[in-house]
């Protein structure tokens, strides 16, 4: 027996495995240090701030749990969003991320630990994400062996494709749901290798919790059962796999009810249907085992011929019935986009118009996952080797979630899991391979039969690198018994054709095998030189793609400094100090969320788009003209309209960009008032310089965003910044919303990160606000009330002050 | 196959079956298991009782009637897994769950399935 490097023998296996644990509880530790850490980008470069949008809607409702308690939120009725109409916000949220932070805020009261709320919500992802790599360590570990499971919770650590959702601040609910994912998975695994009831009852429970924290729930809900309807197909059918998914399905199904967003769901929409179907399915192949073990098999034909047959009926009719009766739902909307992409933008625009919706592009596999993208295949390859229960259903997830993170940007979260576990199990065979320190013997067939066995044995023995050589001697005796696996060499030949070809002789084996040191580094260097790449890469792209809080910008000055672009909140808190606390503000649902967070102020619509023609009319508010859209404002008391603009600065996600959106949302409920053709030019462009249509720029929103824009330049070209056009000289006139009352401008010197106009200097006009003038006093309409006013500015020398205008 | 002459023959090669099926059922299985088979059609009796219940009278507190049908349905299947765990024959498929170990595995899922049934009975 030879060996390219010596291990120390005289070490006892005890002190070998006791030291392995310990290695691999510090590797942890130090795999969850780094995950919190490096999602910490978001706070050291900016500062401890709730993000985006949804999580501040989470945060708010936090607040609420925390200092009035959970009955309260629980019965929580908030009048102020979708103003007239209200939220009832308990029995339309999932409740599970601000439970979690209820909990461990007053967990941490309890101990005398004032904590602020905001902190706890802020933090919550990151230390999640710790529990993350754990559950996916224990996934791994199911899989293959603890060294796979190490290398994949480093990964998921670390992936950008996860970390792009759950940074510090980034407080929603995909960052809890990942490892509730990861560890219902684990559970279910679990329960289906020891057909343990113990097991399926935690895969219940936290499924439950899945649930109560996130939508995305019917992925598990339809994941499980797909495995198990697959297991049954292939013959593979136990009674652990019985146990298994009856526990988990009898106790998981009754439990999801318990949430009142979920409600009869599970037992009336289609999505639920096929946990239900296999449920059934189950019940009836377990009861047919049963009597097929009592009965000759002759008989047992005769009456599994009739009971088919009889199953087919009833199952036929009742499926017939309860769609004729109603009882069961069709598919929603969000789950005929996920088979159709066009079938959003079809039907309901309002699913498309969300970014995160839209089918993912190619660069982005590579910037969310990096080389585990092309390890990933790899190891579902390898999972087709074993080919356990557990290797099925990785390979099934893998395919599932291929597909779904293809078709929308958001799901590219579900299928990150599946790529670093079988990433991981693909790299740590090769690892397993290329440590191994044997060396294949060539020129001995006295042995043949147990080395052959031992060649094979490189890639499925669980030795690491820390593990000594008798382990291994071990390891040869046990795999000559029964050749489990085989080197990565014998990748395409298989399990079957290495033991047919070590009973042929010398030759067929003894090519097989890693030969000397030098091809174990060339191979290990290059790995080391990929995970190191990845390192860099997921830091690099988490610090300067994923770690935006999107309420406060950020750019660069030429000198690498850096420049904070803080008009978000300081407009909101405008509102905030100057505002009656019933104004009500209209803005694009998108910043719904965040007026009501930190504004406080009620909203027309928001970011939980409930009320589709809530959110037309405000689209058609927008995107009509000045005398539509005022009736449409003062019946809906109106006080104020918000909008973004970035063509100052070049921020390009404003309002202008969005306005197509609305157009689109508010033609589907008034198609005869608003068309989509009429904001396009006579070539079919769109435009928002002098050569807009007629539409577009009589159009609220566009008046709102261009509204004394040019004068700003001072008889220079006016140059919007994002669409890169050039603004005509005379601006837009507003009559109705006539008080010019708020603009945000900071007069920062922003120094513009393109370099042509490196030293140009502008003020950044990103938020607008505008107060909706009341009725004329008079009775005149506004435009003529207007005219007399400016009349009258006009033969005076002296400009008329502001207030006097907004009375 | 299905012409009106197979079918008495077939169907009486199926009452044989099952006289023969209810023949060894009886003799072969150990008592222990009939005592779980005898819950078993006690909790099939009480769910079939509480489904015609909802479909011929009425189902109108829906979340009671599905927490005690659930409940039935529920505790029909951790009580069929815990007869699996046990049954002898199985032996060899439950390596890691002794008799004693299922029956705690049962305990628990019950406990849990009827915190829930009762959470929702409203």
């Amino acid at each position: 027996m030879t060996e390219a490097y010596p291990l120390p023998s005289h070490l006892s296996p005890a002190t070998v495995a006791n030291t392995a644990s310990l290695l691999r509880i510090v590797a942890l530790a130090l795999i969850s240090g780094a995950a919190i850490a490096s999602r910490l980008f978001a706070v050291v470069n900016f500062e401890s701030i709730i993000h985006e949008f949804d999580p501040w809607f989470n945060y708010r409702a936090t607040k609420v749990l925390a200092s009035q308690g959970f009955y309260e939120f629980w019965n929580w009725f908030d009048p102020t969003a979708w103003y007239p109409l209200g939220r009832v916000v308990g029995g339309t949220i999932y409740p599970g991320l601000m439970a979690t932070s209820g909990v461990i805020y007053n967990f941490l009261h309890a101990l005398n630990l004032p904590v602020d709320i905001r902190n706890v919500c802020v933090l919550l992802a990151p230390g999640f994400s710790a529990l993350t790599a754990w559950a996916t360590y224990m996934f791994t570990k199911e899989l293959k062996d603890e060294s796979a499971g190490l290398l994949a919770a480093a990964f998921i650590g670390i992936v950008p494709g996860y970390i792009s959702r759950s940074v510090a601040g980034s407080y929603d609910n995909e960052a809890i749901a990942i490892f509730l994912l990861m560890f219902t998975f684990f559970s279910w695994i679990k329960a289906l290798k020891q057909g343990s009831a113990f097991f399926g009852t935690i895969a219940a429970v936290f499924y439950f919790y899945m649930v109560a924290a996130w939508g995305g729930y019917v992925f598990i809900t339809n994941m499980i059962p797909l495995h198990a309807l697959v297991l049954l197909l292939m013959g593979r059918f136990t009674s652990r796999l019985y146990v298994a998914y009856s526990s988990w399905y009898a106790i998981g199904t009754l439990a999801s009810m318990q949430v009142p967003f979920v409600g009869f769901q599970p037992v009336r929409t289609s999505e639920h249907m096929a946990a239900l179907g296999v449920f059934g399915l189950l019940q009836i192949v377990a009861f047919a085992q049963l009597v097929r073990a009592h009965l000759s098999s002759k008989q047992f034909q005769n009456l599994l011929f009739v009971s088919v047959i009889a199953a087919g009926i009833l199952g036929a009719l009742g499926i017939v019935g309860a769609t004729y009766k109603g009882w069961i739902a069709p598919w929603t909307g969000r789950f005929y986009s996920l088979w159709d992409t066009g079938y959003a933008k079809k039907y309901i625009p309002i699913i498309a118009s969300v970014s995160e919706h839209q089918p993912t592009a190619w660069p982005s596999f590579f910037m969310d996952l990096h080389f585990l993208m092309f390890l990933f295949p790899a190891g579902v390859i390898l999972c087709f080797r074993e080919f356990r229960d557990e290797h099925l259903f990785v390979i099934i997830y893998s395919l599932m979630a291929s597909y779904f993170a293809g078709v929308m940007v958001r799901l590219m979260l579900t299928l990150t899991p599946v790529v670093c576990v079988s990433a991981a199990v693909a790299l740590s065979t090769l690892l397993d391979t290329y440590l191994d320190p044997k060396e294949p013997d060539t020129a001995n067939d006295s042995n043949n039969e147990s080395d052959a066995g031992t060649v094979a044995s490189n890639g499925a023995s669980t030795s690491a690198a820390t593990s000594s050589s008798k382990k291994t001697k071990k390891d040869k005796e046990k795999v000559a018994q029964a050749p489990a696996g085989g080197a990565l060499g014998n990748l395409v030949t298989g399990v079957a054709s290495s033991a047919v070809a070590a009973k042929k002789g010398e030759k067929a084996f003894a090519a097989k095998g890693i030969f000397g040191l030098d091809t174990r580094f060339a191979v290990l260097i290059n790995v080391l030189g990929m995970l190191f790449f990845f390192v860099v890469h997921s830091t690099w792209v988490t610090s300067n793609a994923y770690s935006s809080p999107s309420v406060v910008l950020a750019s660069h000055n030429p000198d690498g400094s850096q420049n904070i672009i803080d008009d978000f909140r300081e407009a909101y808190y405008w509102l905030r100090q100057n505002t009656a606390e019933t104004a009500v503000v209209m803005s694009w649902w998108d910043y719904g969320y965040q007026i009501a967070g930190m504004a406080d102020r009620p909203t027309l619509v928001d970011n939980n788009t409930w009320n589709n023609t809530h959110i037309a009319t405000v689209g058609k508010a927008m995107s009509s003209s000045e005398e539509v859209a005022y009736p449409i404002l003062r019946k809906h008391d109106v006080d104020y309209v918000l909008v973004i603009f970035g063509g100052l600065v070049g921020y390009s996600g404003d309002d202008i960009n969005k306005f197509l959106w609305m157009v689109r949302i508010a033609q589907g409920v008034w198609p005869d008032e608003i068309q989509e053709p009429n904001y396009f030019t006579a070539t079919g462009e769109y435009r928002v310089d002098d050569q807009a249509s007629h539409a577009m720029k009589n159009s609220l929103m566009y008046k709102m965003s261009y509204y004394r824009f040019a004068e700003l330049f001072g008889g220079s070209q006016a140059q919007d910044r994002v669409r890169g056009q050039i603004m005509p000289q005379t601006g837009p006139t507003l009559d109705c919303l006539g008080a010019y009352y708020f603009d945000y401008s900071s007069f920062l010197q922003v120094l513009m990160r393109f370099r042509a106009e490196e030293a140009f200097t502008s003020e950044n006009w990103i938020v607008r606000i505008y107060e909706v003038k009341k009725e004329d006093l008079l009775g005149r309409d506004l435009k003529s009330a207007n005219a007399f006013e400016q009349g009258k500015k006009r033969k005076r020398t002296k400009p008329l002050s502001r207030r006097k205008a907004i009375v | 196959m299905a012409g009106p002459k197979s079918s008495k023959p077939a169907s009486s090669a199926t009452t044989e079956a099952v006289s023969s099926l209810w023949k060894s059922y009886t003799e072969q299985t150990p008592d222990r298991l009939k005592f779980i088979d005898a819950f078993l059609v006690f909790i099939i009796l009480s769910g079939v009782t509480q489904f015609l219940y909802c479909v011929l009278v009425t189902n109108f507190p829906f979340n009671a009637f599905l927490a005690g049908f659930s409940s039935s349905v529920g505790q029909f299947v951790l009580t069929a897994s815990l007869r699996s765990q046990v049954n002898p024959e199985n032996r060899s498929e439950f390596k890691e769950v002794s008799p004693e170990r299922a029956f705690a595995d049962f305990a628990l899922g019950s406990i849990v399935l009827h915190f829930f049934v009762y959470n929702f009975l409203g």
